[in-house]
């Protein structure tokens, strides 16, 4: 079986409020699950790596296939946790270790 | 892969439909700079032709501070043809970018034939309003006009409206692409939390059919040389479409 490809990205959470990540999951999977049903949101195999909330940036993961789905979905966030929000992603990588080279 | 990558880093991207209150120069102070931050290069405010000169000034200070370019910009909404065509006589040469906002047949078919209008725009939430069919593009691909697409009602609408939008848009797109009309894609928002990064409304426009290259010429390319071409026009130095004046004085 093939290994499946996947990538990296990391976001910037842009809102008044400080959420949990829980909280900033749950909107990541009702945005992608609104636009492209259950479905779609079945294939893009999303986990979230890394959660800073103090500096309220983010590191998903999703399958390489589904990068454009879970990046509209992204920008079609907007509020979290009752809060209005805007979720950026800044870098969008194929490892881990590359991705933190390219924050930094 | 490299070299898109290397052809995407060099565009500049500009969003033509920044909602900012004049009356509140903080708040617009915001949104530029976060527009800035976010990666675009050029901007257009919707102004109007009552806009005093302090605001305009003020606001030009503000984009220069925040290093983006301004575009002046107004909207129409003419009733009837001949109201189009005496704003476009009025208005034409005070700004820099027109968008007509078609609300009814006629003004949207006048529209789009005319030479001297910039943007075609359908009011988003009535669906029986956005004329934008087939016999719309054939008159738009003939003169210079473009197909605006606000982003902002797909952020804030939910559930049937924005399945019924998402459908209309991409039936439009559809068109647009067949008669080379070409497509720009704004963000028509008012509030900074609104607004997103240029990659990612090239992101929202895959939602309506838009390829990844033809997503990122409606932010970047297709905008930009709109604003160029109006500004040689509006130009003190501009002849005709392809003359210009280069030097003038006594040793020519």
């Amino acid at each position: 079986m093939k290994r499946a490809k996947r990538r990296y990205l990391a976001l910037q959470v842009d809102s008044d409020g400080a959420p949990a990540p829980k909280e900033f999951m749950d909107a990541v999977w009702s945005a992608v699950s609104k636009l492209y049903g259950e479905y779609g949101a079945s294939l893009t195999g999303l986990a979230l790596i890394d959660y800073n909330a103090e500096k309220k940036t983010a590191v998903i993961r999703t399958a390489l296939a589904t990068v454009d789905i879970v990046r509209t979905a992204l920008a079609s966030i907007t509020s979290l946790a009752g809060k209005e929000t805007a979720v950026h992603v800044v870098v969008v990588s194929g490892t881990i270790k590359s991705l933190y080279e390219k924050i930094r | 892969m490299q070299r898109n990558r290397g052809a995407s880093m060099k565009r500049a991207f500009a969003d033509l439909h920044l909602r900012v209150n004049l009356k509140d120069p903080a708040t617009a102070s915001r949104i530029i700079n976060k527009a800035a931050t976010l990666g675009y290069r050029l901007i257009a405010v919707p102004l109007s032709p009552e806009t005093r000169e302090d605001e305009t000034v003020k606001l030009q200070r503000i984009c220069s501070e925040a290093k983006i370019d301004l575009a002046s910009r107004i909207d129409l909404r003419p009733r009837t043809h001949e109201e189009l065509t005496h704003q476009l006589r009025r208005l034409r040469r005070k700004f820099e970018v027109i968008c007509v906002t078609c609300e009814n047949k006629e003004a949207a078919r006048q529209a789009a034939k005319d030479h001297r209008v910039d943007f075609l725009s359908f009011p988003s939430l009535d669906f029986r309003q956005r004329f934008f069919d087939r016999a719309e593009a054939e008159l738009a691909s003939k003169s210079i006009a473009a197909l605006e697409i606000d982003i902002k009602p797909l952020l804030v609408l939910e559930g049937p409206a924005r399945v019924r939008l998402l459908s209309s848009l991409r039936r439009e797109a559809a068109i647009a692409r067949e008669f080379h009309v070409p497509i720009v894609v704004s963000s028509g928002v008012a509030n900074e939390m609104l607004l997103r990064r240029p990659r990612e409304l090239a992101a929202l426009a895959y939602l309506f059919g838009l390829d990844e290259t033809s997503a990122l010429e409606a932010i970047s390319q297709n905008p930009v040389s709109i604003v160029k071409r109006n500004r040689q026009k509006l130009s003190p130095k501009f002849v005709a479409p392809g003359i210009r004046v280069i030097k003038e004085g006594k040793d020519c």
